[in-house]
């Protein structure tokens, strides 16, 4: 294990827990140190001003045929349809743009617990509703997990996604039940199937008003009968089956896992690293705490520790260093954003399934790297790069590195670079499609 | 094919389905499978497996449908299909309504049902059943794929298997050997000055860390890839964005979209003579926890739409009909709705095996709608029955190296 320099390690914390180093905010935390820069990643950041998406859109009346049978109005339809396409462009919008300026963890954390519990628009049907759960994962991402799990459980957005609210006493639903323990909360191979079937009837009940944007128990709906879930036997309810999943041992190795593998290595930590990071995780399931206790492994400054920055991380950062706000671009430029996002696979609030995006090298393929060089090119024609005009061509390739934070280019990229030194937008297009900057070394 | 061309698609990984498969994929354009097709044509005579994966687990009981047995109809009233809906196969059974071209395939004998097909101690989780189907090992988890060892013991070249999607499916992953994959869509290149310095990016850096290797040797892929914008390709692709509200609420467990269009890929590439012998595709949306039967019907309409032309126009040429498709999904459904007229995650279901050389018929029995698992059906046929009638029958090798032992067959399913 060779351990890397204070400077990169440093590198390696805003990498990790924000979306890298905005123009000179390396060299100062740098200065700072390590420590002092956890210390204010991990300070409380101001709360945020959730955009205001306007009403949901109604559901599309249904016309009454002349059998008597209803039938959808295409126009109505149509209309809820923009209007939610209209409403995620904003909400993802203004996502991004709290990714680029907000430096504190608490965005990294967001977007790692929406990895986690993942959630899609594709059949939510309702930016309200995703905003409403991104605010809930922002707000209790940073404290305790048993708050964040149980806020999770009974949240609108998911109880759309997994048929929480189609769970009642007459027939118990088991989509939320089984993927809260085997994805969220305890991993695969920790529960029976009678655990999952127990636990659904414990999740009976809630229901989801889309006009409100809220959850709600409806006891005539919700089993209040004895129910057996993973050994504990009582008249379960949400709260009581959280408690029940969060109690077995497995329960914070498996989260402390998910941690580590997007924000330290993609090799799983060994027992050992385990018993200390669950240690630190506490009985009160602290995530700072355990975010604290990943900073200080020997692992998180190892040099082999490095991780391929997932698209979304990739395209936040490079905005952050360029001082590029998402909402601020115009409506052709927003729209290759977004379609450069879906190019490269990683569109927020549309995780592909509940089990999160794919990580590592499932990201390079040749049509999502296609899509990144697209994005890039867009990218650095929109960045004011006046700042490296003076600069000689030769100067021109450090000072690239040193505005997005890479600690050293290899002769390969020096050279390569060198070759579009000549024209900044080109030189800054290539270098953020480097091997380098693409992984978070 | 010359050694030198052979050569060009043994390099490494372009896109790994999985962060646990043991090897990763390799990209390919159409226009270079198509020289490929001209070099070293596919043998007259040898056959070729399509595999189509339907995510988020089919619900066998609304697909081959025992809509006369009152035990269906009292354990789903809200979702059953009365005996007049279905397309009536005999045996008191029927295929789904939206199944109306399977039907006639049916009736030409060129589709067999395993309606009861799974493996001992089922799983519910559909990663885990997912990962069993696709690496044909229930009991312990291994980072292969069946068809990926198809592809190690026939001499590791990873042009013998293409998916059509844009990850690699882990069924195609082997040791040492990956499947190609080719997107839908096709890659068009920006030109000029940027485009030769990315290539230059490519270039291997003695003693770089070993993620950053994996991204030049992507940047390489790419270029490689070429400017090659493909109307085979290119024209349906934007079918994969649609929004369709149906089809999305079972959309929670993955899988992709426009399967018209990744079935038109691969009709193109046996036509051509290309000497791939499997490919893969796949349809997701079927985790129907709720609103099951509008959503359902309409995935297996598309399953239908898609595959009907398609076995059609093989039935049309030499190459073509020494095509055999084979359908499948992680698990069927749970027997009883669940309140949400929908079905939980359940166990054995059918799987579709069709074409010109298929025998069609029933193999097996329908799993008994009384005798349950706790709630569940129990399998009749293992899974890997089909899978070692396949390779043997299909891919023309050795089951038992593949299936690591495996001694049941499915014999029936072909034409003797």
């Amino acid at each position: 294990m060779t351990p890397v320099d204070e400077r990169t390690a440093t590198r390696r914390l805003l990498d990790r827990l924000s979306f890298g180093p905005a123009p000179g905010e390396l060299d100062r935390r740098a200065t700072a140190g390590f420590a002092a820069t956890l210390d204010e990643l991990l300070a409380p950041a101001p709360a945020a001003a959730l955009p205001d998406l306007g009403p949901p859109a109604e559901k599309p009346k249904k016309k009454k045929k002349k059998d008597g049978n209803a039938e959808k109005d295409p126009g109505a339809a149509k209309e809820a349809k923009e209007l939610r396409a209209r409403q995620e462009a904003t909400a993802v919008s203004w996502w991004l743009d709290r990714m680029v300026a907000e430096p504190s963890a608490t965005e990294r954390l967001t977007w790692f617990w929406h990895g986690h519990f993942a959630t899609s628009e594709q059949k939510v049907r309702s930016p309200v509703l995703m905003l409403r759960q991104n605010d809930t994962l922002r707000r209790l991402g940073s404290g305790s997990f048993t708050e964040l799990a149980n806020a999770m459980l009974v949240d609108p957005a998911m109880l759309v996604w997994l048929d929480g609210r189609k769970n009642t006493v007459k027939a118990p639903n088991e989509n939320l039940s089984r993927e809260f323990m085997e994805l969220f909360a305890l991993g695969v191979g920790n529960y029976t199937e009678n655990d999952v079937r127990e636990a659904a009837r414990a999740l009976t009940g809630w229901t989801v008003d889309r006009e409100q944007g809220s959850a709600a128990l409806d006891p005539s709906r919700q089993d209040t009968g004895t129910k057996t879930v993973l050994g504990v036997t009582a008249a379960h309810d949400a709260r009581s089956f959280v408690d029940a999943v969060l109690a077995q041992p497995a329960s914070a190795r498996f989260v402390a896992g998910r941690l580590w593998a997007r924000l330290v290595s993609a090799d799983a930590p060994p027992p050992d690293v385990l018993d200390r990071l669950t240690a630190a995780f506490g009985p009160g399931r602290d995530i700072h705490a355990l975010v604290r206790a990943l900073a200080a492994e020997p692992a998180f400054v190892d040099s082999a520790s490095t991780l391929v920055k997932q698209p979304v991380e990739w395209a936040a950062g490079l905005m952050r260093a360029l001082g590029i706000r998402p909402s601020a671009l115009d409506a052709e430029a927003a729209k290759s954003l977004s379609g450069g996002l879906r190019g490269m696979g990683q569109v927020p609030l549309r995780p592909p399934s509940v089990g999160g995006w794919p990580s590592g090298p499932a990201w390079l393929s040749t049509s999502a790297e296609l899509a990144r060089l697209r994005l890039a090119e867009l990218l650095a024609g929109k960045a004011d790069l006046n700042g490296l005009k003076g600069s000689s061509e030769q100067g021109r390739v450090e000072a690239v590195r040193e505005v997005l934070g890479v600690g050293s280019w290899t002769e390969r990229t020096r050279n390569a670079l060198a070759s579009v030194a000549g024209d900044p937008a080109s030189l800054m297009a290539a270098a953020v499609c480097s091997p380098e900057y693409v992984v978070s070394g | 094919m010359n050694r030198l061309t052979r050569r060009r698609f043994l390099v490494g990984s372009g896109v790994l389905g999985a962060g646990a498969l043991a090897a990763g994929a390799t990209a390919v354009t159409l226009p270079q499978l198509m020289d490929v097709a001209q070099e070293s044509p596919l043998a007259d005579g040898a056959g070729v497996l399509v595999v189509i994966t339907l995510y988020g687990g089919n619900d066998g009981l609304n697909t081959v449908v025992p809509a006369g047995d009152s035990a269906y109809q009292d354990a789903r009233p809200e979702l059953a299909y009365q005996p007049d809906e279905v397309l009536d196969i005999g045996n008191g059974l029927g295929l789904s309504p939206g199944l109306a071209g399977l039907k006639g395939l049916w009736d030409q004998q060129k589709l067999a049902i395993v309606p009861g097909a799974g493996y001992p101690k089922p799983d519910h989780s559909h990663f885990r059943s997912m990962s069993i189907w696709q690496t044909a090992s229930p009991e312990t988890s291994v980072r292969t794929g069946w068809l990926g060892r198809w592809l190690d013991a026939t001499g590791g070249d990873p042009l013998g298997a293409v998916s059509v999607e844009p990850v690699l499916p882990p069924l195609f992953a082997g040791a040492n050997t990956a499947a190609a994959t080719l997107p839908v869509r096709g890659l068009k290149l920006p030109r000029g000055k940027l485009v030769e310095a990315v290539r230059a990016l490519g270039s291997a850096q003695p003693g770089e860390d070993p993620q950053q290797a994996r991204v030049a040797k992507s940047l390489t892929d790419l270029m490689r890839a070429g400017d090659v914008l493909s109307a085979a390709t290119g024209e349906r692709g934007g079918e994969q964005d649609s929004d369709d509200e149906e089809r999305d609420k079972g959309a929670s467990a993955g899988g992709n979209g426009a399967l018209g269009a990744q079935l038109d890929v691969v009709a193109n590439l046996v036509e051509a003579g290309v000497p791939s012998r499997a490919y893969s595709v796949s349809l997701g949306g079927f985790d129907t926890h709720a609103d099951e039967r509008a959503t359902q019907q309409r995935l297996l309409t598309e399953l239908d739409g898609a595959l009907t032309p398609f076995v059609q126009r093989m039935a049309g040429t030499d190459r073509g009909k020494q095509v055999t498709v084979l359908v499948y999904s992680e698990f069927g459904r749970r027997v009883r709705a669940n309140g949400s007229d929908g079905t939980d995650h359940g166990t054995a279901g059918p799987m579709f095996v069709m074409g010109e050389q298929v025998q069609g018929g029933m193999i097996g029995a329908q799993p008994s709608l009384t005798d349950l698992d706790d709630g569940d059906l129990k399998h009749d046929t293992d899974f890997r029955d089909v899978y070692a009638t396949l390779l043997d029958r299909v891919l023309g090798s050795d089951p038992g190296q593949v299936l690591g032992g495996h001694q049941g067959r499915a014999d029936a399913l072909f034409r003797v």
